[in-house]
């Protein structure tokens, strides 16, 4: 049983660990039971691959999009959008924040972190792949934590097992992630909060991991 | 435990930069542009815990003159960018070319001319391959067309540079840069080869060596340009590489490299379907360009169609290769849009018409 009941969920991580995808599967997930959901892209990485290529699959489900509005445009700035302060605003929306990669990316985070801290209503979540070549163990692991805790100024609350190869990842990849992530569970106190797994290979490995939590890929070319 | 064990999963341009650790590189000199700035970060994170050397340079230009510095003491060295900073590049190619020097340069092409856009190009062929800079010079051109080549491509590009004292130039693509694939980096390195011409110091034991790109007596210079074509031969007849695609039967064959090549395969699988025999030959070296197979195709393909992001640069390589004795038209997208499987389909569906091909 995946219970997931604060009002924010602070997505962060290592450069394409797969926060991107993460956040929008959960903002789908939280719609399910909730009027007022929104997502935030707070990105200011990577000029592609954004929450905003997903505008209008989110926008037909009635999630609410807050991006810069450069985002997508080819406008190769690291922007900040206007209105992202409505994420400790609006009391009445449950928020996603999908942040940009590495200690760069939580830069963005830490010019709310203090507002966020004194709500003390979300979960920082770490999303890890061990097959992405610079957090394949333990140690590099807590280096990014490290880096990105310092930037972020605010604390991880768990860690969300997002491990695969992309369009190859079989059913075995996902359950030879598992060792993986509980090693870092033990090494830092955070718990296993989900681990994903493509919905194509859910039934396959959803009796073998606790909390699988199936995503469906964001299609990336338009 | 080794980052590289088994697969993992990378994007091209992360692909590129730990194939160069592999590979030996312990110097990388770089300024930011998309699509190519994961390259630089990725070795800002990495050297330093290896013992290497990032340095961000204060332009490209600079970047380019520190690659010819540590290159001047034989080590392995690279630079990285994306079109504009590769043109801002240029004097420094040709530098290392007069001087004889090994190097891998990086170009992950975004839409041009100018400062153009941040979308995947193969708008800088002619640059590449055949005005990288001012002179009589010429670079081996590696096109890959997966997350595997830009990994594997980078490897082959150090040793190739260092054989033949010049100048490897991976020419990507903003797709290949940002796409993300698994990938096996396992490589048999080779011992690097000796380089007694290399400014390390004479330790008091032999004349100096000097590192130089200046002459100015000009019949020693034609000399120098003699001998650096002959070198230049040698990697046309030794080192042309290439991909031959569904060809044994081909009446149209399609030319394309990167992600057109990719693109291509998935509208040729189709075209199959529709009955017409169609194949792909992509070369895999942009220079040496890979004339033997298009001039053996051009006895029994009744057309050729050159699929590029571009406005039409190998196409020109193409006609030449063939001798036209068959026709060579165009199907392209340009300014960092991709034609898509059905553009090509369609272009392939109207030469076999035309050409009355099955």
């Amino acid at each position: 049983m995946i219970i997931m009941d604060k009002r924010l969920y602070i997505i962060c991580g290592h450069y394409g660990s797969g926060k991107t995808n993460v956040a929008v599967n959960l903002a789908f997930h939280f719609r399910k039971s909730q009027t007022k959901v929104a997502i935030a892209d707070l990105d200011i990485v990577n000029p592609y691959f954004r929450t905003k290529d997903s505008a209008d699959e989110l926008a037909a489900a009635d999630i609410g999009l807050i991006c810069s509005e450069y985002a997508g445009s080819n406008v190769d700035i690291p922007a900040l959008p206007q209105d992202m302060y409505a994420i400790t605003d609006k009391l009445d929306t449950k928020y996603i924040l999908d942040i940009g990669g590495d200690d760069r990316g939580a830069l963005a985070l830490g010019r709310i972190a203090p507002k966020i801290k004194e709500e003390n209503n979300y979960e920082m979540l770490l999303t890890v792949n061990r097959f992405r070549p610079l957090t394949r163990d333990t140690a590099s692991v807590l280096e990014v934590i490290g880096e990105i805790e310092q930037a972020a100024k605010i604390r991880f609350t768990g860690i969300i097992n997002n491990s695969n190869l992309g369009e190859e990842t079989t059913a075995d990849d996902v359950l030879s992630s598992v060792g993986y992530a509980l090693d870092i569970s033990k090494a830092t106190g955070l718990p296993v909060v989900l681990t994903t797994v493509d919905e194509r290979l859910y039934d396959a490995v959803k009796d073998k991991i606790e909390n699988v939590f199936p995503l469906k890929l964001q299609e990336k070319i338009k | 435990m080794s980052i590289v064990a088994d697969k993992v999963l990378m994007k091209g341009n992360e692909a590129i930069a730990e194939a160069a650790i592999i590979a030996g590189c312990r110097h990388y000199f770089g300024y930011p542009i998309t699509p190519q700035t994961e390259i630089a970060a990725y070795m800002a994170k990495r050297m330093p815990k290896i013992g290497g050397c990032f340095l961000q340079a204060e332009s490209e230009i600079a970047a380019i003159n520190m690659v010819y510095g540590v290159a001047s003491t034989g080590l392995r060295v690279m630079t990285s960018s994306s079109s504009p900073g590769v043109s801002l590049k240029g004097e420094g190619l040709s530098y290392l070319a007069g001087s004889d020097l090994p190097s891998l340069i990086v170009n992950v092409q975004r839409g041009g001319p100018g400062l153009g856009g941040i979308q995947p190009s193969q708008s800088d062929y002619f640059q590449a391959t055949k005005s990288g800079g001012h002179g009589d010079f010429r670079m081996i051109v590696l096109a890959p067309s997966s997350v595997q080549e830009m990994a594997d491509l980078t490897v082959k590009g150090f040793e190739l540079a260092d054989k033949y004292r010049m100048t490897s130039m991976i020419l990507a693509d903003g797709t290949m840069g940002q796409m993300m694939e698994p990938v096996s980096l396992e490589y048999d390195i080779k011992p690097a080869i000796a380089k007694p011409w290399a400014t390390t110091g004479t330790k008091m034991a032999r004349p100096h060596n000097i590192v130089n790109s200046l002459s100015l007596v000009p019949d020693e210079l034609e000399e120098l340009n003699f001998a650096r074509f002959e070198r230049y031969r040698q990697v046309e007849e030794n080192e042309t590489m290439w991909e031959e695609y569904m060809m044994e039967d081909a009446e149209i064959c399609i030319a394309a490299f990167g992600i057109a090549a990719r693109v291509s395969k998935n509208a040729i699988v189709e075209a199959r379907k529709q009955g017409i025999k169609v194949g792909l030959i992509r070369p895999i070296t942009l220079w040496p360009f890979p004339n033997k197979p298009f001039k053996a195709a051009a006895d029994k393909c009744k057309a050729f169609i050159s699929v590029e992001l571009s406005m039409g640069q190998m196409i020109e390589d193409v006609k030449l290769a063939t001798e036209c004795k068959a026709p060579v038209t165009l199907c392209n997208r340009a300014g960092g849009m991709i034609p898509s499987p059905e553009q090509v389909l369609e272009s392939i569906i109207e030469t076999a018409k035309k050409v009355g091909a099955k």
